[in-house]
């Protein structure tokens, strides 16, 4: 079966849903004193549900350790949560034995953020791609062709298949990563900050590329990134992440143009955009301090101690991801409050 | 000499080479710009472009690199003929770096304090230690450190990324530089933390008067900070200008390139349109233009002669660009300058 032909099935399903996580967590023990007993966990995602269609791209985007690499992670099961469900076209991957995912592996890929460091420098661009293949056991009827059939998807030559990882360049070696998670014929692919290593004249055509590969096989993806410009230009929605929990969510145009939490406005006020006449017209709000250590998490709501609008029910109160304006889309805050924070001029879509 | 017309700092055809075990890698080739008293200057490009390797010269912080061609004038002073002695005393005094990750500029042994205070005796060696501690907290109260004076004690690892690099813009301005060089200050930041630190730039330009070189890949730092910009690409500027001018009317096709390749935050993009292939070689760059290769203008004349920096438009700031059909990319319709 040909990638293309794999694809039609996928395709006649689009808008079905592939994913649905429900409550997840992952708590990370700290071990101290002579017997390396926890002492305490570092709450890395803490109680996360989202879900995920045929052919839709859902953004997980936040700032370091907000825990949207561990859930990407546990979603390919990489990580076994700690606690929650994953539900994999109502299969649940989360509590499976290795023996019992083997044959769901292939549905689910992921391609790291790393280039340089995610594919094996003593392996030719052919045994990379061919691997899962082979682990499968499926490379024996054609493997070979497939291969060069997965090079050509990405925009690789076929006679690249014999060279190694160090020959090429960042762009080219994330093309081989992306071959790599295709070779299954995967519905949902983890892209982990897929293009953030690589330079903007390089991203922007890893970037068109995956979209384009979307488009044609139908894929759906589960894209992590820090980089709210190209989560823009990517996503069909949006799950804004801080320190463990999802804080807003909806579709790309809620979440851009009618922001109601205040960490997602401070995040969208924060990015410089590459346009000097927008300087000092656009809505500033600059967040005082850093990030508290997830290990010990604020009571009530997380983001309270660098909001500038807490107050005491803030600390006592974990505020539910609810829609409380009546946007059509839920943020977790107790105040939550529209506010234009982007210039609204080309926003409409 | 002290000479007080020409600019503060003059880049003057700058070319860095580094012998490798593969040839003669020609990292910087050419560079020329300037920068003003007073004014930030933004240099951008992709990795090898260049632009670190230009930023580090100034100091004479290239320790493997050979300078091959070229001279880097501060006030009139060509800092790569002055002997040793004299380049110390001008590095961290009139000119000040800021680097990318404050974890491996920093000294993890000593106190953030005590390395702001070895700073201002080292060149003001009448300044008591008295007076340089109560100084050190004035300037780490100025970047913003809640609880200066408790923090003067502790040791870097014990900062947050944003607070230490809060620190080490704190020791940069601590002798009042004319001349601050920041190599990618906010890249190894998050967003929150970046719009905290560049704030902090501007608030430290705005105390010290000091000029500024802010290097950096982000377009949108530079869109946000910068008075006027240098782009490079492959080890040469390609274009400069004013911020405002060199975003809205690029005239070199590498800026247009880049400038449509990036995902925007403030509007939808239909589609992104990449520069095509990747940057050449600096061990073999091509000859001609060096942007010839991946160039939708490209013809025989860019092929064989380099173009020159040539001053463009005729607008009310000095606009350059390196091309040879620049006059032709300004009648194109671009999804940039709308």
């Amino acid at each position: 079966m040909t990638v293309e032909t794999a694809a039609v099935d996928r395709l006649e399903r689009l808008g079905e849903e592939v994913l649905r996580v429900d409550d997840l967590a992952m708590h990370f023990p700290i071990r101290g004193g002579v017997f390396r007993r926890a002492v305490g966990a570092v709450r890395a995602v803490d109680g996360v549900s989202f879900a995920i269609d045929q052919g839709e791209t859902l953004s997980l985007v936040g700032e370091s350790g907000c825990g949207k690499t561990t859930t990407g992670r546990m979603v390919v099961r990489l990580l076994e949560p700690t606690s929650g469900r994953i539900l994999y076209r109502g299969h649940d991957l989360a509590t499976m034995s290795e023996d019992e995912l083997r044959p769901w592996r292939s549905k689910t890929q992921i391609v790291f953020q790393d280039p340089y460091a995610s594919l094996s420098p003593r392996m030719t661009v052919h045994d990379i791609i061919a691997e899962p293949l082979r682990v499968q056991g499926k490379y024996r009827q054609g493997g070979a062709d497939r291969v060069s059939e997965l090079l050509d998807l990405v925009g690789l030559q076929p006679e690249h298949a014999n060279r190694y990882a160090h020959e090429f360049s960042g762009g080219q070696r994330q093309r081989i990563g992306i071959a790599r998670a295709l070779a299954l014929d995967p519905e949902l692919l983890v892209l982990d900050e897929p293009v953030s290593a690589l330079d903007v004249s390089i991203q922007a055509q890893v970037v068109n590329k995956l979209r384009e590969l979307q488009q044609r096989l139908g894929l759906a993806y589960l894209f992590i990134s820090h980089d709210l410009s190209i989560v823009r230009h990517v996503s069909h929605r949006i799950a804004v992440m801080y320190l463990g929990v999802i804080v807003e969510t909806g579709t790309r145009d809620e979440i851009f143009t009618a922001p109601h939490h205040p960490y997602t406005q401070a995040l969208l006020s924060a990015v410089p955009v590459p346009d000097p006449r927008l300087r000092g017209a656009r809505e500033r709000i600059t967040l005082t301090g850093d990030v508290p250590n997830p290990a010990n998490p604020p009571s009530g709501c997380r983001f309270r101690t660098r909001c500038w609008k807490a107050q005491a029910k803030c600390a006592e109160e974990v505020p539910q991801l609810e829609d409380r304006l009546g946007t059509g889309h839920p943020s977790a805050c107790h105040f939550p409050e529209l506010l234009t924070v982007l210039p609204t001029s080309g926003a409409a879509s | 000499m002290v000479n007080e017309t020409e600019p503060l700092l003059v880049v003057d055809d700058l070319a860095v080479e580094f012998r490798t075990d593969e040839g003669v890698v020609k990292a910087v080739d050419g560079a020329a710009f300037t920068v003003d008293r007073g004014e930030i200057v933004g240099v951008v490009g992709e990795s090898g472009s260049g632009k670190s390797v230009t930023a580090m010269s100034i100091l004479g912080l290239v320790k493997s690199g050979r300078r091959v061609r070229g001279a880097i004038r501060f006030r009139g002073r060509d800092l790569g003929t002055l002997p040793a002695k004299e380049l110390r005393a001008i590095r961290g005094a009139e000119i000040a770096m800021i680097f990318q990750d404050p974890m491996t500029a920093l000294n993890p042994v000593v106190s953030i304090g005590r390395q702001i205070v070895e700073a201002l005796r080292l060149h003001d060696r009448k300044l008591s230690k008295a007076a340089a501690r109560d100084r050190a907290i004035e300037l780490l109260a100025l970047v913003g450190m809640p609880d200066a004076a408790a923090r003067f004690k502790q040791y870097p690892h014990e900062f947050s990324g944003g607070m230490r690099q809060r620190a080490m813009i704190a020791m940069a301005i601590a002798n009042g530089p004319s001349l601050l060089i920041a190599d990618e200050p906010t890249t190894a930041l998050d967003v929150t933390i970046q719009a905290q630190v560049l704030d902090l730039l501007r608030i430290a330009q705005q105390e010290t008067q000091a000029a500024t070189l802010l290097i950096t890949h982000d377009l949108g730092v530079v869109a946000e900070l910068a008075d006027r910009v240098v782009v490079m690409y492959a080890g040469r500027v390609v274009e400069q200008g004013d911020v405002t001018t060199v975003f809205t009317a690029p005239r070199h096709p590498y800026t247009v390139g880049l400038l449509e390749s990036l995902p925007r935050l403030d509007r939808d993009v239909d589609e992104l349109h990449p520069i095509p292939g990747s940057p050449p070689s600096l061990l073999t760059p091509p000859p001609g233009c060096p942007f010839h290769p991946r160039c939708p203008l490209a013809r025989d004349r860019c092929r064989t002669e380099r173009p020159e920096l040539r001053v463009v438009g005729n607008g009310t700031t000095v606009h350059r660009t390196a091309c040879h059909f620049a006059e032709e990319l300004a009648a194109l319709p671009t999804e940039v300058t709308r």
